[in-house]
């Protein structure tokens, strides 16, 4: 099976006698996107931290590139190029586009001992790649706080590119956007997964995820409910697996009730 | 020059084009942390020309006399500005102060050491006490204010406690014979550009004693100390990677981690920094009078502090500038030195001083939301 990029087989995980993760199994192709659904609770948190090398798995297996692989730290997942973007999108508000692209891997120039952080370059680095999302970023000197949710979302996207990434792990990368947000950044997903990288898209959201998802892996208390690529799956039948379906219909039918008795 | 590229091509534009980009480039000023101590300064400079502009005080003499006060503050101030960014408080500041004078005269005075030892010896006492301020705030993720708060009273109370049980008493005098060919107490002791006064005194354009040497007899080692410091803190902040950590690590701690910035190191190296700051203005004063007093430095953390949010610095991290913090030491420095060119009560300087503070703060306010808040 080497024709996939990333696998990832049987992961489990526990927390002393709470079982977080219990035998998930992903597999992921260059230019794919996978969607991670889940609802609160389901375990998306521990299997992101899982697979950015925050907490190493019980059991299981990971497979690079066909290698097996395993992650002591964060910094291990990121070297080989598997990159984290979480939630809070590690950027800071205060600071400026271009030191925020570059920070912690800033661009030097000049003789040993001496270097200076090549300022310009860094600029023209920065304003290329917003640039080809489509921000158009004038001053790259502008506090990133000064952008809107979206667009951050795309530059710490655009970062983890720049630097390397092979597999992209988006942490609720639409949750705090609006409609027209959202689809800029998932817009901009589409794009980078048809670059060649693969996908991990994690999200609540059945309604993001279905367009632009290659296939689905659904998350209920723990354990995987099954992969499904996107021609063998509705995304009413996603939405009612998220929700544990039996709950949904439950729903359904006291909602009739209720309207019975109203009307 | 893209500036000036830009401009010429706006010329061509229409009218609005030009107006627009006017009010950008304004915003660009507004928004530099250090213009608001600017403008402070160049007020206060306005307000004294006008008020004690014949009484000396803009002599040769009273220059270096309130450019002295002020550089010894903006030492201490620039680092607790740099360390301020970085997300931290060091309220020891002063307490280092006392300490490190001591550092320098008991070894000098009852062990006989040599005075460049003893000044070596100071500073690496600056170096641990900062690397321990810093490791204790890095690994326990308190609050660096009650941590340095507790190191401000062990360091006062040991600074006091070991002077009375080694001497005997609080003052330790007699430094002064030591300075004469030390090899490296000069650094610290020395006026500069002595020939320039000289000169000037020849010339008659400066003041002279009764004996025809200059009143003002160079720049003092303060002075030289704080530009060179404000100068170099200016551009690791500006021009290094180590200054885009700092700037990170203020800003977003766990951000700032996850994408591979030691936040740690950073944050102790900046304590380090601050308490080395310290021993500068120590060392500086301790060979200008000639003796250590273990009171020496007190409530000086306060006003390093206070300088560095006048200089724009937020109580919150990650937003400041080097720059700004000296320009707050000038502004208090000429101020305190200023009153008494002027009528007014000396009383009133630290009335100017927390005034002056509480408007800086609000104005940081201001900036800071400018700053960050969303189209």
């Amino acid at each position: 099976m080497s024709d996939y990029l990333v696998q990832f087989n049987n992961i489990s995980k526990f927390f002393g006698k709470v079982i977080a993760l219990k035998d998930v199994t992903m597999k992921l192709r260059k230019g794919e996107i996978m969607c991670l659904l889940g609802d609160n609770g389901a375990g998306k948190s521990t299997l992101i931290k899982t697979l950015a090398g925050v907490h190493k798995p019980d059991e299981g297996e990971i497979i690079f590139e066909g290698e097996k692989i395993v992650f002591d730290s964060p910094k291990d997942a990121l070297d080989i190029g598997i990159a984290t973007v979480y939630q809070d999108l590690a950027l800071v508000p205060l600071m400026s586009v271009t030191r925020n692209f570059f920070m912690g891997r800033e661009p030097l120039k000049g003789p040993p001992f001496l270097k200076t952080f090549d300022i310009e370059k860094a600029n023209k680095i920065a304003a290329e790649r917003m640039g080809q999302i489509g921000i158009d970023v004038r001053d790259p000197s502008q506090a990133v706080g000064t952008m809107s949710g979206g667009e951050r979302q795309c530059l710490a996207i655009s970062r983890a590119i720049y630097f390397g990434a092979k597999v992209l792990v988006l942490d609720e990368p639409t949750s705090a956007l609006g409609v027209h947000q959202a689809s800029v950044v998932l817009k901009y997903i589409v794009k980078a997964a048809s670059q060649g990288l693969a996908v991990i898209l994690i999200t609540h959201n059945v309604h993001h995820a279905y367009p632009v998802g290659n296939s689905f892996t659904v998350l209920n208390r723990g354990k995987s409910l099954g992969t499904y690529e996107k021609k063998d799956i509705s995304r009413e039948k996603l939405l009612s697996m998220m929700a544990g379906g039996e709950e949904l219909d439950k729903l359904e039918v006291e909602l009739k009730e209720m309207n019975r008795i109203s009307s | 020059m893209s500036t000036k590229s830009k401009s010429i091509e706006s010329k061509t534009d229409f009218n609005q084009d030009e107006r627009l980009k006017k009010v950008s480039n304004l915003k660009i000023l507004l928004n530099r942390p250090e213009l608001g101590a600017l403008g402070g300064a160049i007020l206060v400079f306005i307000f004294f020309g006008i008020v004690a502009g014949d009484t000396g005080m803009f002599s040769a003499y009273g220059i270096l006399n309130f450019l002295d006060v002020s550089a010894n503050l903006g030492i201490i101030a620039i680092a607790a500005a740099m360390l301020m960014i970085g997300g931290e408080f060091d309220l020891s500041i002063g307490s280092m102060i006392g300490f490190a004078g001591i550092c320098i005269a008991i070894p000098a005075i009852y062990w006989g050491w040599p005075l460049w030892m003893s000044i070596i010896f100071a500073f690496s006492m600056a170096v641990l006490v900062g690397y321990f301020n810093g490791i204790l705030v890095v690994r326990t993720g308190l609050p660096s204010f009650i941590v340095t708060l507790a190191m401000l009273f062990i360091l006062r109370g040991a600074t006091l406690a070991l002077t009375r049980l080694i001497t005997g008493r609080t003052q330790v005098p007699g430094l002064r014979v030591l300075i004469e060919n030390d090899p490296i107490a000069w650094i610290f002791a020395t006026d500069s550009f002595k020939w320039v006064f000289t000169w000037l005194g020849s010339m008659n354009l400066i003041a002279l004693r009764t004996d025809g040497t200059p009143l003002a007899t160079g720049i003092p080692p303060s002075v030289i100390w704080f530009i060179a410091l404000a100068i170099l803190t200016t551009w690791i902040l500006m021009k290094t990677r180590y200054g885009n950590w700092i700037f990170a690590s203020g800003g977003d701690k766990n951000g700032a981690n996850n994408v591979g910035v030691p936040v740690g190191r950073v944050k102790i190296s900046l304590f380090i920094g601050t308490a080395v700051a310290a021993t500068i203005f120590a060392t500086i004063q301790v060979l200008d009078a000639g003796s250590a007093d273990t009171m020496r430095g007190t409530l000086k953390e306060l006003e390093a502090i206070a300088a560095a949010v006048v200089g724009g610095c937020l109580l919150t991290g990650g937003y400041g500038s080097a720059i700004g913090a000296a320009f707050g030491a000038i502004i208090f420095g000429t101020v305190s030195m200023g009153i008494f060119y002027t009528d007014v009560d000396t009383d009133w300087f630290k009335v100017f001083l927390g005034a002056m503070m509480l408007i800086a703060v609000i104005f940081n306010n201001y900036i800071r939301r400018k700053v960050t808040e969303s189209k």
